[in-house]
């Protein structure tokens, strides 16, 4: 009886957080569309709901209700496990984010270790979707994707080191606590910058996005996929993206902490302060989609290896021997 | 039963399970997954167990990075349709008397690791009590890896080292008449020094320096 309340209790917790997750989702890929039109000088989806609210919401509708085409050719079982993977994987990763102080689904040891883990396995459901499909481009795209998704995943696991040596815990409420007098953002501007390009690699976001790049790969992984589970791989990528905006904006904008302890800012709750800093990023994400052009492979490799997996490296060093030197080692 | 040896006999069942199918299975992408599974399984026994560091460090090293290596390989490969059937049609197979003379060394090593456990049953308490003291096992294994074991650890960092070199040198090749990119080149290009005007004479032509 005892264990039966602890799983309903849960079970309450998990879809508390998990219904604003997928909403919030819906939103984020209509503000997307609405930001890249404008920059464009175009509308974006304006007509269903006030102001195209509604867009995302139809597009699922259409979704559900189209046919789901699995080839005859692909290996079923792991192509229809692949966009479940990605989905399941990009959602899981919620449980450790610190929404304010006690407002936190598992409040672990090792959260941002936890992050790393999930978000390193994210990889998997691009690989076995584009390897199931059993089909040349699809297969080029995943191979392309995951040397991609490995070899930024070292930077930001280096940059990660950054924050993890000011701070002395892997907790991620530690993480922002400990950001009270400054955020990191001011001692590790160069970090900040180079998770930002790293997240948008990360996350297969243009201009990194080549993976699926429309124009030569005819959408890589997911060229063989349709319906809903094709709408299954959009979801997980976009809950993907509002992961690394949420990581971003703990390890470096202070999480659920204002800006200023003085009148004004004390009004908005905790919870607040994290999605709007959320948003912030979101929306540089978006800019940057919508103004840069897409990076060669070539290029995004040697960005990754020979430009910031050394800075970041060097920036360790420099990190741990100012602290070392001025004796700000967090003390356990 | 309480909880925690309920998901303990289901994490290690599903680790064995998936590790008779990595061998059994007859697609070898098939089995790579399997080997996937039995380290997610593994890594959750380790957080059982409280060691959350090892679990999350198991996932990001194995899962994040040798098994995607592994299934690269794989399907680079083109072995996936191998009928490698160890079960059934396998008489004669080659493969028996090599499997045989490592898992009776597995055997054995079990044997031994058992026996001491049985010789000496608080033997882990010597060493490790992290469940007195109030530090993070995070901590405790930066301590114990930092001071006591650091030339070790230097040690094998450096073995690692030259395994990598090694295998760098011996795949790498210079491979002779290749247009290489410099980007400095690319980047510092000038629309003077790209196009160039030339006035064609009639029945002449032009000749192209290249």
């Amino acid at each position: 009886m005892e264990y039966l309340n602890i799983l309903f209790s849960e079970t309450y917790k998990i879809l508390f957080l998990l219904l604003p997750v997928l909403v919030s989702v819906a939103m984020i890929v209509w503000l997307d569309r609405r930001i890249w039109a404008f920059v464009q000088k175009r509308k974006g989806p304006n007509v269903v709901g006030p102001f195209g609210l509604l867009q995302s919401l139809a597009d699922a509708l259409k979704y559900i209700f189209k046919e789901i085409i699995i080839p005859a050719s692909s290996n079923k079982i792991i192509f229809i496990l692949a966009p479940i993977v990605t989905m399941t994987l990009a959602l899981v990763a919620w449980a450790v984010i610190p929404f304010s102080e006690d407002f936190v689904l598992a409040d672990i040891n090792v959260g941002i270790l936890y992050i790393f883990a999930i978000s390193s396995l994210g990889v998997y459901g691009i690989i076995m979707g584009g390897w199931a499909s059993n089909s040349k481009y699809p297969f080029l795209g995943s191979i392309r994707s995951a040397a991609q998704m490995v070899s930024y995943e070292v930077s930001i696991g280096v940059i990660i080191i950054n924050v993890l040596l000011c701070v002395g815990s892997l907790n991620l409420g530690d993480i922002v606590l400990a950001q009270e007098n400054i955020w990191f953002v001011v001692p590790l501007f160069p970090m900040f910058v180079i998770f930002f390009i790293s997240a948008l690699a990360e996350t297969n976001r243009p201009p990194f996005d080549l993976p699926e790049a429309e124009a030569e790969l005819v959408s890589g992984y997911q060229t063989e996929y349709s319906g809903m589970m094709y709408a299954m791989f959009w979801l997980g990528e976009y809950a993907n993206i509002l992961l690394m905006c949420a990581l971003g904006s703990i390890l470096f904008l202070g999480g659920w902490l204002s800006p200023l302890d003085i009148f004004p800012f004390t009004m908005v709750p905790d919870p607040l302060w994290l999605v709007i800093k959320i948003l912030f990023l979101f929306i540089l994400f978006a800019l940057v989609k919508a103004i840069v052009p897409r990076y060669r492979y070539d290029q995004l490799m040697r960005l990754g290896w020979k430009v910031f997996l050394p800075i970041s490296l060097i920036w360790v060093v420099l990190t741990s021997g100012y602290l070392l030197y001025f004796d700000l080692l967090p003390k356990s | 039963m309480p909880a925690h040896a309920f998901f303990f006999y289901i994490f290690s069942l599903i680790a064995i399970v998936s590790a008779i199918m990595v061998t059994a299975s007859k697609n070898t992408v098939h089995s790579v997954f399997f080997l996937i599974l039995d380290f997610i399984s593994i890594s959750c026994l380790f957080i059982l167990i409280g060691a959350e560091f090892l679990g999350m460090i198991m996932l990001i090293v194995y899962v994040g990075a040798v098994a995607v290596l592994f299934l690269f390989v794989v399907m680079m490969l083109n072995v996936a349709q191998q009928k490698n059937q160890w079960f059934g049609a396998a008489t004669g197979s080659k493969h028996i008397p090599v499997g045989m003379v490592v898992s009776l060394i597995i055997f054995f090593e079990l044997l031994i690791v058992i026996g001491g456990w049985k010789l000496k049953p608080d033997l882990s308490n010597d060493f490790i009590n992290l469940s007195t003291t109030n530090i993070t096992n995070t901590h405790s294994i930066g301590n114990v890896l930092y001071t006591d074991y650091i030339h070790l650890f230097q040690l094998s960092g450096m073995i690692l080292l030259v395994a990598m070199i090694g295998a760098i040198v011996l795949t790498f090749r210079q491979r002779s008449g290749l247009k290489r990119q410099s980007y400095i080149r690319q980047i510092s290009r000038e629309k003077n020094d790209g196009v160039e005007l030339v006035d064609v004479k009639n029945k002449e032509g032009v000749k192209i320096d290249v």
